[in-house]
């Protein structure tokens, strides 16, 4: 078990450098640069423009501006942003937990619903039950991110009036961060009814974000089971006069899991591509837009450090699947 | 003793509540996060509404809703005969805010003044660039670095400035959002402690709204400055609610979660307005959009075959696709809205036949030409690919084959200044100081052209009248040297001027006071919420 834990870790440098170079050199690639972009429809003179690009360090050779940034990083420095002056991790650290907040609800969200539909599903295959299932999952995993939330807002928002159209808390309730998460920063409050808040506008954005990892999670879970239903060692078990809870629920649906938790572990990737719709729609301070106005700005330390310190996660979340692995089925620890 | 100790607490816990409920909330739902909170180094108009119009003010400031300048935190000022020195006489007893993060222990005078203009002046100074790529891109633009000698003090209350030539648009520059007044006390406190980044993150003046806190793409909050200068502000607490996405903020408007909101979405605003909760205010925005020929180019370096095609274009079919009717044609390169404006010049009127005579005239046969269409949309042009599109089609009518070109942004502002840009192009602006130098010598001046005179046009009788304007101080008398100027714009039409676009403001119908910019900032000193 550690030698692949070490051996997994050590992958993992070599994809980090190939994450930097490829951040570094496509946000380059792009046409125009941020002091540009500074003065908008206003042209600013020839000679200032190269001024600003000079003070910025950007008009030097790009190898050199690379390895000077990769010096940096390795000591922890991912620099500022060029708009807001800001050190990057600083802005990442305060946007991220709002992201994290909501993709973990909305994984949660998906994990709690497409499983158990994905086994009904299967368990029913054929029946009216089976075929509505994967209907609603086709249509959610079709769906348009933004005309569902907007969907959702018209009719929970402001026909139902039962949660706020946006924002991570009702703005009556004002606090200092603690832990960047919102559920366990207004509990920490101690203010009445932040809690509520807080959770109660969580709720559409975990489901406009939640929905195509639902609709996954619950077509691979059904496409799954159905193979391990199949296999002899289920029969096996039924002839053995197991409870058929027992068959379904022990025996198929932890072999069945292998895939599913592979999927579940890839939709970290879809997650936060969906974060930056979702943040959009229900003006969630995440990362997504975060990264999604950089790139409009071309502020390269922000893009390059944020897809960064997003291509870490994703890769450690990715090892933490693999680790999953093993403890799901441990022939793969061998 | 219990029973008054109870009799106590229940007094004081009604008048907490008491005071809560009194507390009036304005809640501002705004389009995007402010790039930072210092003015001087931004260009944005989002940057500046939640900086520059809430925390701070100017020596002059806009009369509200007006371009009109009014005295702001200097009284009164006095111009020399030469036009050159500018003496402010400051407002006595103005007080910086008072806030968690600094105490002020004096207040405004002419040190801060000197201070807050010198830093963008001076590229030797510590706060030249007091964080790494901090550049004073507004200043810059305007040309203060070449323009202003000096700042002096002369006393306490009285500052110089000394102009290297006469420019009549100096005093409406210094209403603008750079132009903002900061404290050179507490910059020197940050310089002292090593935090001078903290100028751009927490904000302090002498305006209408106390920075509070700001959550980065969530919130920021503000509250009235009690020892504003002009009194304190009827709203205790401004809340700005960033919502980047317009339809979203029509949503939260609707749901009582905002009381204001800028930018709806063109296809929203009937909606909005027929809502008995909400009222939706409208004006001629400060802004112009056109079609710049490259007039570098036969054959539209002839005035005639300009004006021909002028005449192909349907501009009343464009502004009712792109802006579905909440715009108005235009006819001169300077908004209704802006003193000077001429209003006896004749639009070339929509006719195909004429226009198709008028290019035979010319001797110009199966022209084929590019239109460059913008690939973002702005305020004053919503969708430059859609105006395209029409602009194409009538000109086919006439014989002339059009392909439409576009580009990155970035890229687009860049290419289409080029002397050589091969096509028209589609752009626009947005006034900066209500004057209209900003619009005629700023977009058509000599010196501007391969800069923001995209129609690379040098009209000597043109920038004559321009150029007197600009170093002449009477106002009736720069009001006719403009209106001269635009009947030669439109004789030698070097743009097809497209549109000014109406800007709609939709809030609830509980506020008031709340008027209108006409340079498009949102201001929210004055006004008031009912409970």
């Amino acid at each position: 078990m550690l030698r692949f834990l070490i051996g997994r870790l050590a992958i993992l440098i070599p994809t980090f450098i190939g994450v930097s170079l490829i951040a570094f050199s496509f946000i380059r690639l792009l046409p125009g640069d941020p002091v540009m972009l500074m003065s908008g429809e206003r042209v600013m003179a020839p000679e200032r423009h190269a001024q600003v690009m000079h003070d910025l360090g950007l008009d030097r050779p790009v190898y050199v501006q690379y390895l000077d940034y990769l010096g940096n990083v390795v000591q922890g420095d991912l620099g500022s942003s060029i708009v807001t002056k800001r050190p990057v991790l600083q802005e990442f650290g305060s946007l991220f937990p709002a992201t994290l907040e909501l993709s973990l609800c909305a994984i949660i969200f998906a994990i709690v619903l497409g499983i158990p539909a994905g086994v009904f599903a299967a368990v029913k295959r054929g029946t009216w039950f089976d075929q509505s299932v994967m209907g609603v999952a086709l249509v959610g995993y079709s769906m348009p991110i933004f005309w569902w939330g907007l969907l959702l807002i018209v009719l929970f928002s402001n026909t139902l009036h039962w949660t706020p159209v946006s924002g991570r808390i009702s703005l009556m309730y004002f606090f200092k961060p603690v832990t960047g998460f919102m559920l366990i920063d207004s509990l920490l409050s101690g203010q009445a009814g932040a809690f509520k808040s807080a959770f109660v506008s969580l709720i559409l954005p975990t489901i406009v974000l939640g929905t195509i990892p639902l609709a996954v999670i619950a077509r691979q879970t059904r496409s799954a089971m159905l193979e391990v239903l199949g296999e002899d060692y289920v029969r096996t078990a039924r002839s053995k006069g197991l409870a058929p809870i027992r068959v379904v629920g022990l025996h198929a649906l932890r072999n069945a899991m292998i895939p599913v938790v592979t999927s579940i572990g890839l939709q970290v990737g879809v997650l936060l591509g969906g974060a930056i719709l979702t943040e959009t729609i229900f003006s969630w301070p995440g990362i997504g837009k975060w990264m999604v106005d950089a790139v409009f700005k071309r502020d390269y330390t922000v893009v390059q450090g944020g897809l960064l310190l997003i291509a870490g996660i994703i890769m450690i979340v990715n090892l933490i699947v693999d680790l999953m692995y093993g403890l799901i089925n441990p022939r793969i620890r061998h | 003793m219990k029973k008054m100790s109870v009799l106590l607490a229940a007094t004081v816990l009604a008048s907490a509540m008491a005071s809560a409920a009194w507390s009036k909330t304005l809640v501002y739902c705004s389009e995007g996060s402010p790039e930072g909170f210092d003015p001087g180094i931004y260009t944005a108009g989002t940057t500046f509404d939640a900086s520059s119009r809430t925390v701070y003010s100017r020596l002059v400031e806009f009369q509200h809703g007006k371009t009109e300048i009014e005295p702001g935190l200097a009284e009164s000022w006095t111009v020399s005969d030469d036009g050159t020195v500018y003496t402010f006489k400051l407002r006595p007893g103005v007080k910086f805010q008072t806030t968690e993060f600094f105490t002020p222990s004096r207040d405004l005078n002419a040190d801060d003044v000197v201070f807050s203009f010198e830093r963008q002046l001076k590229a030797d100074g510590p706060w030249a660039k007091y964080v790494a790529g901090v550049s004073y891109e507004y200043a810059a633009g305007m040309g203060f670095p070449e323009l202003i000698k000096s700042v002096e003090k002369v006393d306490d209350l009285t500052v110089k400035f000394t102009l290297n030539h006469p420019e009549a648009p100096f005093l409406a520059d210094l209403a603008m959002d750079f132009a903002s007044v900061l404290s050179k006390e507490y910059a020197d406190k940050l310089q002292a402690d090593g935090k001078m980044e903290q100028m751009n993150q927490m904000p302090l003046g002498t305006g209408p709204y106390t920075f509070v806190a700001y959550q980065p793409d969530a919130v920021i909050r503000y509250k009235a400055n009690e020892t504003y200068f002009k009194g304190k502000e009827k709203i205790d607490d401004l809340v700005f609610a960033i919502t980047p996405d317009a339809s979203v903020r029509a949503q939260k408007l609707k749901a009582g979660e905002c009381h204001i909101m800028p930018y709806p979405n063109a296809a929203d605003i009937k909606d909005l307005q027929t809502d008995s909760n909400l009222k939706v205010l409208e004006q001629p925005g400060l802004n112009v959009s056109y079609l710049a020929y490259n007039t570098l180019q036969a054959p539209f370096d002839k005035a005639e075959v300009r004006k021909a095609l002028n005449m192909a274009i349907n501009k009343q079919a464009i502004v009712q696709a792109v802006f579905q009717g909440a715009g108005q044609v235009a006819k001169n390169p300077i908004p209704p809205t802006m003193w000077s404006y001429n209003d006896d010049i004749k639009d070339d009127v929509y006719n195909p036949d004429e226009a198709k005579k008028m290019l035979e005239k010319a001797g110009v046969k199966d022209l084929s030409m590019k239109i460059w269409a913008m690939p973002v949309s702005r305020p004053y042009m919503l969708n430059a690919r859609r105006a395209a599109e029409l602009m194409q089609a009538d000109l086919a009518k006439v014989g002339v084959k059009v392909d439409i070109v576009t580009h990155e942004w970035a890229e687009y502002l860049k290419l289409s200044k080029d002397k050589a840009r091969d096509g028209a192009a589609i752009l626009g602006w947005t006034g900066d100081n209500g004057d209209p130098d900003n619009f005629l010598d700023t977009l058509l001046g000599c010196e501007a052209v391969g800069g923001n005179n995209r129609a690379q046009w040098c009209n000597k009788e043109f920038d004559d009248l321009v150029k007197k304007a600009k170093k002449t101080a009477d106002v009736a008398e720069r009001t006719k040297l403009y209106e001269q100027a635009q009947v030669v714009f439109k004789k030698e039409a070097p743009w097809a001027t497209i549109d000014h676009s109406t800007e709609f403001v939709p809030m609830s119908a509980k506020v008031s006071g709340y008027v209108q910019d006409p340079v498009g900032v949102h201001r929210f000193d004055g006004v008031d919420i009912a409970e």
